[in-house]
C-alpha cells in the first residue's frame, strides 16, 4: 500500500496553520498527493480540470445572489430588524432560539446567504442579544458581552450547517450524491435529504438547551444593575 | 428542452460580468480570478465531452485554469462595496414590509413545485425539462422567477439584478469557490488512493467484521478528518471511499442514503470544532472583535459534541434498518 498521499493531508494542515490562501493550499494539497501516487504531470493536470468541472453545480448557489442582493438593497435586514423589535417579550434565550429557528428554516429552504456572520450577527444579532441579556440580568461586564458575542455566532453557525442538508438542491447533498453516482449506486436528492431532517432537529433542541442554561448561569457572575431592581 | 448546462452556461455570463466589472475599476487580479472562473464554467460541459471521447487537452488546460485560478485569490482584498445609503433602505422597508419576503420565498417555493411537477411541464410536444436530475435546473429557474418577482416588488430596473448580484459575489469573493475546490480535493484524494491509504490504516487497527466498531470509525473518522481539513466536503469522499462502501455499505449492508446524509452532518460537528474553518470560526471572532479568536469554537464545543454522539446513534439506528 502507497501512503505517500497522505502527504497532501499533511499540505492542508501545514497550509491553514500558516495561514496561506485557502484556494491555493487546498489546490496544492491536490497537486502533492497526485504526485506521491505516481501520477504523470499531464495526468494531474487533466485530473484536477475534470474534478473542478465536474463539480460546478457547488455554484450554483451564485443563482440566488440577485435577488439577495435586489432585496437587500430595498431594506430587507432593516425590515427584518424592525419586525422583530416590535415582537413583545422579547429575553436573550428568546431571541437567540427565534433565530436558531429561523436561521435553520432559511437554510432549510436554500437561502444561506441570506444570514450570517457578516450580514447579521454582528450588525444585528450580537448586539440584540447583549441588550436583551442585559435587560433581564442588568449590566454585563466584558467578558460577559463577549461570551453573549460568541454564544449569538455559534447560533448562526448551528443554524445554518444542521438546516442546509435538509434542502434538496444544495452543495452537500449534491456532493453525496455525485459520490454515490460515481460508484455506481444512483440516488435522488430526495432520498438523501429527507435522512437529514432528524439531526436537524437534534440539533435545534441540543442548542437550544444549551442557550437556556447559558442565560441561567449568566446572573450568578452579574451585580445586579440598579435600573434593573425595579 | 431546459438542461442544467445551459444554466452553466448563464452563471458564466454573470461570471464574465463579474469580471468585466473588476477591469473596469482595475482590479486586474479580481477580473482574472472570476474571468477564469466564467471560463471554465461556459466551456465544462465540451471539457467533459472531449474527456470521455478519450481528448485529454481541455481537461488539461482546464487544469492549468484551476492553477492559476489558485494562485490569483492570494492577490485578492477585500474591499466594500458601496451599498445603497441607509436612509433609503429604512425607508423602502417601512414602505414595502413583509412583501420583503415574497421574492424570497419564491426561491425554495417554486423549486420543490418544479422538482414534483416538473417532469410533467411541456410546451406543446416539448417537454420543458430534459430527463434527469430535475433539482439543479429547478433551482436555477426558482431563482430567476425570485429575482423578477424582486425586481416587480422593489420596482428596480432589471439591470440592477446583476449588478446587486455581483455586488454580493465580490463580497464573498475567493471563499464563494472554497466549497467547489475542496470537492475538487475530494476526486483528487480518491483518485490518488488517499481513501485506500486510510482505509487500510483503519482496517488494520479496527475489527472490520464488527459493524459498530466500523461505524464509531467511520463517524469519528468523519469528524477528525473534518478537523483536520476544516470542511466536511473534503473529508466525505476520503471517509466514504475508504471505510463508509467497502466496509459498511458493501460488507454490512447500510443505507448509503441516510449513511451519507448522517455521515457528512457528522462531520459538521468537526466544522465547529476547528479553528481550519476559518470562515465560520475565526472571521466571525475577528468581526465580533473578541480578545480571544477561539471563542466561537468554545461556544460551540459542548454543542457539537452531543450532537455528535447523537448523530452516531442515529446512524447506528438508521443505516441498519
Amino acid at each position: 500500500m502507497n501512503y505517500w498521499p497522505l502527504l497532501g493531508i499533511a499540505v492542508v494542515v501545514v497550509g491553514f496553520a500558516l495561514r496561506l490562501n485557502p484556494v491555493l493550499v487546498v489546490v496544492s494539497a491536490g497537486i502533492v498527493s497526485a504526485m506521491a501516487a505516481g501520477m504523470s504531470l499531464p495526468d494531474l493536470l487533466a485530473l484536477l480540470g475534470e474534478s473542478f468541472v465536474s463539480n460546478r453545480a457547488l455554484l450554483l448557489f451564485c443563482f440566488t445572489l440577485p435577488t439577495i442582493g435586489l432585496l437587500e438593497r430595498a431594506g430587507l435586514r432593516e425590515h427584518a430588524l424592525a419586525w422583530i423589535a416590535r415582537l413583545r417579550g422579547v429575553t436573550m434565550v428568546r431571541l437567540l432560539i427565534i433565530y436558531l429557528a429561523v436561521r435553520q428554516g432559511l437554510s432549510m429552504v436554500g437561502l444561506i446567504d441570506i444570514a450570517g456572520h457578516a450580514q447579521t450577527v454582528r450588525p444585528l444579532l450580537a448586539p440584540m442579544a447583549e441588550s436583551a441579556a442585559e435587560k433581564t440580568h442588568g449590566e454585563l461586564d466584558r467578558a460577559q458581552t463577549q461570551r453573549v458575542h460568541a454564544l449569538a455566532a455559534a447560533t448562526d453557525n448551528v443554524g445554518r450547517f444542521f438546516g442546509e442538508d435538509v434542502f434538496i438542491a444544495f452543495g452537500a447533498v449534491l456532493l453525496i450524491q455525485g459520490f454515490f453516482a460515481q460508484h455506481g449506486i444512483s440516488l435522488t436528492p430526495i432520498q438523501i435529504a429527507l435522512w437529514a431532517a432528524p439531526t436537524a432537529l437534534a440539533a435545534f433542541v441540543i442548542h437550544a438547551v444549551r442557550i437556556a442554561v447559558f442565560q441561567r448561569r449568566l446572573p450568578r457572575n452579574v451585580q445586579e444593575a440598579p435600573h434593573a431592581a425595579d | 428542452m431546459l438542461r442544467i448546462e445551459h444554466f452553466y452556461v448563464l452563471l458564466a455570463v454573470f461570471l464574465a460580468y463579474t469580471s468585466w466589472h473588476n477591469l473596469r475599476a482595475k482590479r486586474y487580479a479580481h477580473a482574472g480570478f472570476w474571468g477564469l472562473v466564467a471560463l471554465l464554467f461556459a466551456t465544462g460541459e465540451f471539457v467533459l465531452t472531449a474527456s470521455k471521447a478519450g481528448d485529454k487537452l481541455p481537461a488539461q488546460m482546464a487544469g492549468i485554469a484551476v492553477i492559476a485560478m489558485a494562485v490569483l485569490a492570494t492577490r485578492m482584498r477585500r474591499e466594500h462595496i458601496a451599498e445603497a445609503p441607509e436612509e433609503q433602505r429604512r425607508a423602502s422597508a417601512q414602505r414595502l414590509g413583509h412583501r420583503l419576503f415574497g421574492p424570497a420565498l419564491v426561491i425554495p417555493l417554486a423549486t420543490v413545485l418544479i422538482v414534483l411537477l416538473g417532469a410533467k411541464l411541456r410546451i406543446g410536444n416539448v417537454a420543458l425539462f430534459a430527463e434527469g436530475n430535475i433539482a439543479l435546473p429547478a433551482l436555477a429557474v426558482a431563482s430567476i422567477l425570485a429575482a423578477f418577482a424582486a425586481l416587480a416588488i422593489t420596482r428596480t430596473r432589471p439591470l440592477q439584478a446583476p449588478i446587486e448580484g455581483s455586488r454580493l459575489l465580490e463580497t464573498i469573493g475567493w471563499a464563494a469557490l472554497l466549497p467547489l475546490v475542496l470537492a475538487t480535493l475530494g476526486g483528487v484524494f480518491a483518485a490518488s488512493g488517499v481513501g485506500e491509504a486510510v482505509s487500510s490504516l483503519v482496517t488494520a487497527v479496527i475489527p472490520a467484521d464488527n459493524r459498530i466498531a466500523c461505524l464509531l470509525a467511520f463517524g469519528l473518522g468523519m469528524v477528525l478528518f473534518t478537523i483536520i481539513m476544516g470542511n466536511a466536503f473534503a473529508a466525505f469522499p476520503v471517509m466514504m471511499a475508504g471505510i463508509g462502501l467497502p466496509l459498511l455499505i458493501q460488507r454490512h449492508g447500510a443505507d448509503p442514503a441516510a449513511l451519507g446524509a448522517l455521515g457528512m452532518l457528522t462531520g459538521y460537528c468537526g466544522t465547529l470544532m476547528t479553528p481550519m474553518a476559518a470562515n465560520f470560526n475565526l472571521v466571525p471572532a475577528a468581526l465580533l472583535e473578541l480578545d480571544d479568536p477561539n471563542a466561537v469554537i468554545r461556544a460551540q464545543l459542548p454543542t457539537a459534541i452531543v450532537l455528535m454522539l447523537t448523530n452516531l446513534m442515529l446512524m447506528y439506528w438508521l443505516v441498519f434498518r
